[in-house]
């Protein structure tokens, strides 16, 4: 069944993606080896997967600045996510989704994000609009 | 976003190219932020590290470099965060050539924009400490928390490509840290006892950082008693922006907005939230030191101040760094100038320690350098860079300055 879920309205184009949901914050300094396009943070709940081409869903974002030239890199290498969904962004995300031409949004209406979607959902990220929309569910292939 | 006549000037393209692009992404950004205008800035401040940079942001700013002279020159005073690679002394290190020439890139593109290359994460303590209430847009975590909680300044977390579009307009999207109501206190702690030494400081930091967890969360302390110095409150600040992606703090009675509990709170004060000893501990575990040998320590994140130049140079008098292990120490080239005409600077390189001016540990190809060194056990006393570099395939671990100058010593930790 589809889930609509109404968000502020985001940064970047409309995306369609499998989910990688983690209740973990982020950073792309902290967390990345973005040489390997993998998590790379032994405490981080994702360690060891692939972000690539992934809608990742995590609750914030954490430490520093340098994310914001990361996100642009990465997609310059084609190791980067397709979108990143958080409960609440910070500025450095916002600021490097935008760089970055990727797709960004968080505050979700309906409660914690983290919870909402889960891992291999697949779903539509529309931030102009502010919706992200679950076509279908992991649990349910 | 509302715009004046002279950003709509700069919108369309008058102005060229470079501040067209800045408004466009300004106003990207301000939009996901509800900023109604843009605010004047007085000062601005990128990172511009090549580990973060990379081929794509190096090539974009050579793009900005390559326009007329009067359409790329940045609009107000604009400084640098540490950079990637210290030129006179990347080899040793094992960073490459590549690094280096991308390195030597970006500098002439920064140049050529009208940037003053500071390279320094400490620009409050050594260059021009923005004013209370002078809004800027800080590049640094704990650039922006120092300055907006022990100075009163107005910033955000600017990232490299906010900051340079700030720096190119001289103006920011006025949301966040730059709205009063933004700083009001959201969390209130109280501590029943104060850290003593640096890497204490930093311990409290992280942990209030990691409790509040949050960019828009605003914690306020009480139970401080007497002014804290610049370099705790640095450590403090650094560790609880790191940990928490937090941009602002308050002490009562010590903070300038926060003379009392009651000025920072709209209504009644926050649930209070007691740290003791035991809360402390519990953060400091986790970079619990094992006792085995150590392959590298490292004085960094912040980079020192004068201060602690002078004080790890007093540690390693008659001492000499084992042969098994590196010490590294990273200052900012003004604090390093100074030093070297102290004698500071040669008296630690005379212990066999490294000193790099203008860069940071953490942003300087860490995972690169540990490969080439072999260096994956780390000691440091700053509580931001054990929290960073877990990811960069180190383990990591915390001490205090005088303990670390020990390991360095010994090749073990104490």
């Amino acid at each position: 069944m589809t889930l609509r879920l109404r968000c502020h309205p985001g940064i970047g184009p409309r995306v369609e993606g499998e989910a990688l949901v983690a209740e973990d914050d982020f950073s792309a300094r902290y967390d990345l080896d973005r040489l390997a396009g993998t998590f790379s943070r032994p405490g981080h709940k994702l360690a060891g997967l692939s972000y690539v081409d992934r809608v990742l869903v995590l609750n914030t974002a954490k430490g520093g600045v340098a994310s914001a030239w990361m996100l642009r890199e990465m997609t310059e290498r084609g190791l980067a996510p397709k979108a990143i969904l958080f409960n609440a962004a910070n500025t450095i995300l916002a600021q490097g989704a935008a760089f970055a031409g990727m797709a960004l949004c968080d505050r979700f209406e309906d409660g914690d994000i983290t919870r909402l979607i889960a891992t291999g959902d697949h779903v539509i990220v529309d931030p102009p609009v502010g919706l992200v929309t679950v076509l279908e569910r992991a649990a349910e292939r | 976003m509302k715009l004046n006549d002279e950003e709509k000037a700069m919108l369309a393209g008058e102005t060229g190219e470079p501040r067209r692009w800045a408004v466009e992404h300004m106003m990207e950004v301000g939009r996901m932020f509800d900023a109604a205008d843009f605010v004047p800035v007085a000062q601005a401040h990128m990172m511009a590290d090549t580990e973060s940079l990379g081929e794509a942001g190096v090539a974009f700013l050579e793009g900005l470099a390559a326009h007329p002279e009067t359409e790329r020159r940045v609009a107000v005073p604009m400084l640098t965060d540490p950079r990637g690679v210290d030129l006179s002394h990347y080899r040793p290190l094992g960073q490459t050539e590549e690094m280096a020439d991308l390195e030597r890139r970006t500098i002439a593109a920064c140049t050529a924009l009208g940037i003053l290359m500071t390279d320094s994460c400490v620009t409050y303590q050594t260059i021009m400490p923005p004013v209370r209430g002078e809004h800027v847009a800080y590049g640094d975590t704990g650039v922006v928390i120092y300055c907006n909680s022990v100075l009163g300044a107005r910033s955000n977390f600017e990232g490299g490509p906010s900051a340079l579009a700030a720096g190119l307009t001289g103006r920011t999207p006025r949301y966040g840290l730059h709205l009063d109501r933004n700083r009001r206190a959201t969390r209130r702690f109280i501590v029943s006892e104060r850290p003593e030494g640096l890497t204490d400081w930093g311990v409290l930091g992280g942990l209030i950082g990691r409790l509040c967890g949050s960019y828009w969360e605003v914690p306020v302390l009480e139970g401080i008693e007497g002014a804290p110095t610049s370099d705790e409150m640095k450590h403090f600040g650094a560790a609880m922006a790191s940990f928490g992606s937090t941009p602002l703090f308050h002490i009562a009675g010590v903070t300038p907005e926060a003379p009392d509990l009651e000025s920072v709170c709209d209504g009644p004060p926050p649930e209070p939230v007691e740290i003791g000893r035991e809360d402390l501990e519990g953060l400091r575990g986790n970079f619990g030191a094992s006792g085995d040998e150590v392959d590298v320590v490292v004085f960094a994140a912040p980079q020192l101040s004068h201060v602690e130049m002078a004080r790890v140079a007093d540690l390693l008098e008659d001492c000499h760094v084992h042969e098994r292990t590196a010490l590294i120490v990273c200052t900012s080239p003004t604090v390093a100038a100074d030093c070297e005409r102290l004698g500071i600077v040669g008296r630690i390189e005379a212990a066999g320690a490294v000193v790099l001016r203008g860069t940071c540990f953490y942003n300087q190809y860490a995972r690169e350098i540990g490969e080439a060194n072999g260096w994956t056990r780390l000691l440091s006393n700053s509580v931001k860079i054990v929290n960073i570099l877990g990811g960069y395939g180190y383990r990591p671990a915390l001490a205090s300055m005088e303990d670390c100058v020990t390991a360095a010593v010994t090749g073990r930790v104490p």
